[in-house]
């Protein structure tokens, strides 16, 4: 410690008046040498650093990344990438879809929310859009009326109309999803063959997901109290099924596709044909893909 | 150097913190399971893999036509032959899960409204509805109360024989 005074003297009395005036030993203490300095600094950023390097070993970060980037692209060429294709011409309304998901996938069937949902656009002549989806759209749309919640209705003339038709919507399974980045616990996925799905073991219910997705399409389970979305029927289409709702579509409005299969008719037409999707401005790339879209629909 | 060492108060508390640390590291490695980690980006790939087999391990309730169709080959045959052949026998029947083991009977429910979830007219020349027979629910041709299945055969839906025309049909 001695040996320190000599050098942190002309130090202390180059910059602090203070530190002069008091006693040779204190003032020995309070300097800094500068290998005591480089010390300190070692020992503070090993200690910054710390944390980081501990990241690295629990999820095995270091020497996974090369063997992932194998395993991807081996995976690339027999997993599938899964997309959805609505053609908005062919939907009636009928609403068998909605209800078929609801039966498949064990969601109350009288809850007012819905893996997915048909809505019903009327546009009118005086530039005004009506939207609505009276429960998701499950029992049809049989009313010629507009439901605008609360029990109120709006009856539109249909000389007044420009023009109506039907959007089914689902979730569009993104390859850049929101929801997935906001979940706080690594509760919610985007599943190798491009399904974002939830563990229902692994969510704790915050919320965040359900906000965080631009199109609404998640919502709370009553019975599981955790985050509730569109899988694509992943036990189905997993098995080669078709998920339940583009089986029950009798129009063919509702199709599914494997991207990453060159001979699937429907994903020819999602890389050939021109196809809209919903919010291509929030950059989620969607992949739900939708025919004779409107610029009214959200 | 050792001087510093031996003065320095804070080996105690870094001890306290260090334990802790080992603590919580134990505790993660207890309760986090094993196959829970990245599987691709940390972004979207957090996750843990099983979940993927739980979800595709799923039940699957709506079964199709054609298991309808193995047993059912009269009614299949009918329905395939007329404008029906697009609907799925569940869409009204019900989910076959479980038919006809436990499930004896899938009954359709609720028979006017089905079909007015298609045929009732709605004045949409954009949409599929504009092309399918369209009714007015309580108009002549379907006074409410009524079952379609009375004049219509909802496998074949041509007018059953005998059934009135005088009304007009759709």
């Amino acid at each position: 410690m001695s040996a320190d005074i000599p050098e942190s003297m002309p130090h202390g009395t180059e910059t602090s008046p203070a530190v002069q005036q008091q006693p040779a030993e204190s003032g020995a203490r309070r300097a800094v040498s500068r290998r005591d300095f480089l010390k300190k600094t070692g020992l503070l950023a090993a200690g910054i650093l710390t944390p980081a390097v501990a990241l690295e070993v629990i999820f095995g970060l270091k020497g996974a990344g090369a063997a992932q980037a194998e395993g991807l692209a081996t995976a690339a060429k027999t997993t599938p990438h899964w997309q959805f294709l609505v053609d908005t011409n062919k939907c009636v309304g009928c609403g068998f879809c909605v209800k078929a998901c609801k039966l498949e996938n064990e969601i109350p069937y009288t809850l007012n929310a819905s893996r997915t949902w048909v809505e019903r656009h009327v546009i009118t002549k005086d530039g005004e859009s009506h939207v609505d989806s009276p429960h998701a759209g499950q029992y049809g749309f049989t009313e010629p009326e507009i439901d605008l919640g609360e029990g109120k209705t709006l009856a539109i003339a249909p000389e007044d109309i420009s023009k109506a038709f039907f959007v089914p919507k689902l979730c569009n399974q993104c390859n850049h999803p929101p929801c997935v980045q906001v979940c706080p616990v690594g509760a919610t996925y985007k599943s190798p063959d491009g399904v974002v799905l939830v563990d229902r073991k692994w969510c704790i219910g915050c919320g965040y997901c359900v906000n965080a997705c631009p199109y609404g399409a998640r919502f709370f389970h009553p019975k599981y109290h955790t985050a509730e979305k569109c899988t694509f029927c992943e036990h189905r289409i997993s098995k080669g099924l078709k998920p339940a709702c583009v089986q029950a579509c009798a129009f063919g409005a509702r199709q599914i596709g494997d991207q990453n299969d060159p001979a699937d008719p429907v994903a020819e037409v999602v890389a050939t044909r021109r196809v809209e999707v919903l919010k291509a401005e929030f950059g989620t790339d969607p992949q739900c893909f939708y025919l004779g879209m409107d610029a009214e629909v959200r | 150097m050792r001087g510093w060492l031996r003065r320095n108060h804070w080996w105690r508390p870094l001890a306290v913190v260090l334990v802790v640390l080992a603590l919580l590291l134990t505790f993660r490695s207890l309760y986090i399971p094993s196959d829970f980690g990245i599987h691709g980006s940390f972004t979207y790939n957090l996750y843990r893999a099983n979940n993927l087999t739980e979800w595709q391990s799923v039940t699957v309730k709506y079964q199709g036509r054609e298991f309808c169709g193995s047993c059912h080959d009269k009614n299949y045959k009918s329905i395939m032959a007329g404008p029906h052949s697009v609907i799925q026998c569940e869409n009204c029947h019900g989910p076959g899960i479980g038919h006809p083991d436990t499930v004896k009977k899938l009954t359709p429910g609720n028979s006017q409204q089905l079909c007015w979830r298609c045929h009732v007219y709605l004045p949409y020349d954009g949409s599929g509805r504009s092309v399918l027979p369209g009714i007015e629910p309580g108009g002549p041709h379907a006074p409410l109360g009524e079952e379609c299945y009375t004049c219509h055969n909802p496998h074949a839906p041509q007018l059953l024989p005998g059934a009135q025309t005088e009304e007009g049909g759709s």
